[in-house]
């Protein structure tokens, strides 16, 4: 099919590797991006004006970064570029996007999703502060703006980012006030075994903490999140439980947050494709092949965006989507190349169950909630509401639930409150987590502008 | 494993089965209502919300208006309100034709009870200042108002069940069929039900079982297009909607109290009973984007957060089955309900529940027959090509 329309949407590394695959093939991919220049979240560009090294920026990253932007620039007059461009619907092969307020259908023979990973969160009393920010918006400030989003910040949750963004802090002159794991460190040496699967990143990951340890930083393991204090001026404070059941307040004028990323599924969902329940990770993902097949012909997961894997395993999976893609549309791709793009990613699917092992989302603090704390925080739906559509009301699924309590309702749909509603739900009903289900996606999949269309060209 | 016995099976758990259930149970009459999945999932949690009673076929409006009785007592009754707020319904117009229909239709409206007021562009321009200039002139009905339809149908269940009332969910109906005196109807899981009185409030999938009982009727699964923007300050009370020959015009909303704007109507989408699937077409939106902004170009500064449908049964003169089966005793019907039986709700259940427990009613239904469609031997009617027995008026 030499004139096939294959669509990316996103332009972080699973989305800028896919298009560069589909470019050497001689195909005219477009690419769809929601942000203002290509990177992603990871290796997302400064503003222009800002004069930041790749080293400052990305650290360790820097020479992946460098990489990535220029495997985009050297593809820009042979791509459909389209930044700031919402990707908000699908149906029967045809791609909706909005920019600008107008609308556009984008027919397509093969959709490679490369939508990346967002921030998953666990509310506690006192999250919907001004000056609680989730640990990727916390990142970006610092990135995109060079802006810290406090003077003494404190870190809470769980993961690698939660140490990234905490060095990153620290080594752009921000102040640290704390870093606060809710994984116990037991946990990371019963990983081990997985983690070495990629020994120099988890190197570079214990040279991260003991850095933050030699400048200082108080850094807590095994920690169960209590409360952040603070009125409308801000925050105040982070109280937690320490591994010994000790009380410990944290002086803090901002908390960033988070416990790991989820992938942002909503196209896929859209298009109808499969999820599975993944026991490890406690959430629904979308079910997608070795080679980066979802379950709905011509529909393509690649990147964090179908299962979180890093940077470095997104641009593999969407160099093997890519190919997969031309594949299946009877192109040519090179011998050998996808049996050693799904090694590598076999390779990478081993450390992501190590990390999955060493820092899990920390389940069991839905159950402990107080009922007036923010669950939803777009509508403003607190535990107690959505424990009452569950127990008075009868609810026995989620989006049951969230049609009783509007939990999931708001503008984020549920992205953000997802998974803990679906864990609050579990411990009130007494139900396991997977027959709860998942909140369905429903367009637009984010806010979408009362937009005109596009008259077809 | 013997059938569990009562003295009425209502078969549908939507809008117009949970009410009945509630009502039948207010008389007396013990009750199993089953329903598929969860009650009010189906068109009747996912509707607008409208609780309109103007612009309906005329001889329709007692059963509408003993239903907007119910709807302002619902709180006595059920324990809960469904957020049912008296906030007026305004029926503009573009042109000057429609303004003939909306003047008519005011006139007729009063003999059978419903006052209606008439506004002129000035008028209209006063009282409602959001409207754009493309509105003509309006009808207010100053009692109409909306609902929350997520919760109106699961509230009359729970009520039904406090009231004793056994609420199956989960339960699909298999097998239906009148041995002797009683109706047997059989679960896919294999349980069995018995009563004297069966009532199918089946909704979409009303039709299939009529047909089993030699009445078919020319129904059509369509699907609604349903969209809600973000929340902002409540400033539209009224709910608004447009009184238009073209279906692309014929566009509703309404902003709930905490901030954000319903809006839905034009052209429907396909829908599916069989699947369960009901499709919101991108499309439809951005077409009804273009009409909502004529209509409240306020609106047109929001984001739509969310979109949805729903599988809704319409028979080919746009109005509901309703009342006794000409042919088999102790069976009754009240489905179909063409996109406008959200109002209906509470006075369909309580009409139904009167017809079964005294054998007629105090509000006139016979309008709403399935006799209207009855062929010579039971064979089925094509929704495409069965004629329309009399003469209606698109609601």
């Amino acid at each position: 099919m030499a004139d096939a329309k294959i669509v990316i949407v996103g332009a972080g590394p699973a989305g800028v590797r896919a298009a560069e695959a589909v470019v050497t093939a001689g195909l005219t991919p477009w690419l769809i991006d929601e942000g203002r220049r290509d990177g992603g979240q990871i290796f997302r560009r400064q503003p222009e004006g800002f004069r930041r090294s790749y080293a400052e920026l990305y650290g360790g990253e820097a020479e992946r970064a460098a990489a990535l932007h220029r495997a985009f620039e050297s593809l820009a007059d042979r791509i459909d570029y389209r930044p700031e461009t919402l990707a908000w619907n699908l149906r029967d092969g045809v791609l909706h996007t909005a920019k600008c307020g107008l609308s556009d259908a984008l027919p397509f023979d093969a959709l490679i999703i490369a939508s990346g990973a967002a921030d998953r969160l666990m509310p506690l009393p006192g999250w919907t502060l001004p000056g609680v920010y989730s640990l990727g918006g916390a990142q970006i400030a610092l990135k995109a703006q060079a802006a810290a989003i406090g003077r003494k910040v404190a870190f809470l949750g769980t993961g690698p980012l939660l140490y990234l963004v905490a060095s990153q802090y620290l080594a752009a002159g921000a102040g640290v006030s704390a870093v606060l794991d809710s994984s116990p460190r037991r946990l990371g040496l019963r990983a081990l075994p997985e983690l070495l699967a990629r020994p120099r990143l988890m190197a570079r990951g214990l040279a991260m903490i003991a850095g933050l340890r030699r400048a200082g930083v108080e850094i807590r393991t095994g920690v169960t999140p209590r409360r952040i204090d603070g009125d409308e001026e801000g925050v105040s404070g982070l109280t937690v439980a320490l591994a010994n059941g000790r009380k410990r307040t944290i002086d803090c004028d901002a908390v960033a947050m988070g416990y790991h990323l989820r992938p942002e599924m909503q196209l896929a969902d859209l298009a109808r494709c499969s999820f599975r329940f993944d026991a490890a990770s406690r959430q629904w993902l979308p079910e997608v092949d070795d080679n980066g097949r979802s379950s709905v012909e011509g529909i393509y997961l690649a990147g964090d965006g179908s299962e979180v894997l890093g940077a470095e395993a997104a641009e593999i999976g969407g160099r093997l989507a890519a190919l997969t893609a031309l594949h299946d549309l009877g192109e040519a791709v090179p011998p050998g190349e996808l049996s050693r793009l799904r090694r590598k990613q076999a390779r990478m699917r081993r450390f992501a169950r190590g990390l999955a092992k060493a820092y899990p989302w920390p389940h069991t603090s839905a159950a402990g909630l107080a009922d007036e704390t923010i669950l939803c925080r777009c509508e403003a739906v607190t535990v107690g509401e959505l424990r009452r559509s569950v127990g008075d009301l009868g609810a026995g699924e989620l989006n049951r639930a969230k049609a009783f309590s509007r939990v999931g309702m708001g503008r984020c749909q549920g992205r953000y409150c997802g998974h803990a509603a679906g864990e609050v739900m579990a411990a009130a009903s007494g139900l396991p987590l997977e027959q709860v289900g998942r909140l369905r996606g429903q367009a637009p999949v984010k806010p979408l502008p009362i937009v005109k269309a596009v008259e077809p060209a | 494993m013997s059938a569990e016995a009562a003295d009425v099976i209502v078969v549908g758990g939507g809008f117009m089965g949970a009410a009945s259930a509630f009502f039948l149970r207010k008389r007396g009459r013990s009750v199993i209502l089953l329903e598929r999945g969860q009650v009010g999932q189906q068109a009747s949690g996912v509707n607008f919300g409208n609780v309109r009673r103007q612009g309906r076929f005329l001889p329709q409006l007692p059963l509408a208006n003993r239903s907007r009785a119910i709807w302002g007592d619902l709180a006595r009754l059920i324990g809960e309100d469904a957020e049912f707020l008296p906030t007026g319904h305004i029926r503009v117009c573009y042109d000057r034709d429609q303004l003939a229909v909306l003047e008519d239709y005011a006139a007729d409206a009063k003999d059978w009870g419903l006052e209606l007021e008439l506004l002129g562009r000035n008028a209209l321009r006063d009282r409602f200042p959001f409207l754009g200039p493309d509105a003509v002139a309006g009808s207010f009905s100053p009692l109409d108002g909306h609902a929350n339809p997520r919760l109106a149908a699961p509230a009359f269940a729970r009520a039904a069940a406090r009231e004793g009332a056994q609420v199956v969910e989960g339960t699909a109906v298999e097998g239906i069929e009148k041995q002797g005196t009683d109706f047997e109807v059989t679960s896919v899981q294999g349980r069995r039900y018995r009563a004297p009185v069966v009532l199918v409030t089946a909704g979409a999938w009303g039709g299939k079982l009529s047909e089993r009982f030699g009445e078919p009727v020319p129904l059509k699964v369509k699907g609604p297009q349903m969209a809600v923007t973000e929340a902002v300050p409540y400033a539209l009370e009224p709910v608004v909607g447009v009184c238009s020959a073209e279906d692309e015009e014929r566009v509703y909303l309404r902003q709930v109290k905490r901030g954000n704007v319903v809006f839905g109507g034009g052209l429907r989408g396909p829908a599916s009973a069989e699947n369960l699937r009901a499709y919101a077409l991108p499309e439809r939106l951005l077409a009804q984007f273009r009409q909502i902004e004529r209509l409240v170009p306020a609106v047109a500064a929001l984001k739509v957060i969310r979109t949805w449908s729903g599988i809704e049964g319409y028979l080919v003169d746009d109005i509901p089955i309703m009342g006794a089966s000409r042919r088999v005793s102790g069976l009754y019907y009240a489905f179909g309900f063409c996109g406008h039986g959200f109002q209906l709700g509470p006075g369909v259940g309580d009409v139904m529940a009167e017809l079964i427990d005294r054998g007629k009613t105090t509000t006139p239904i016979e309008p709403f027959s399935i006799e209207r469609f009855a062929t010579p031997d039971g064979s089925p009617q094509d929704a495409a090509t069965a004629t329309i027995p009399q003469e209606t008026l698109a609601p």
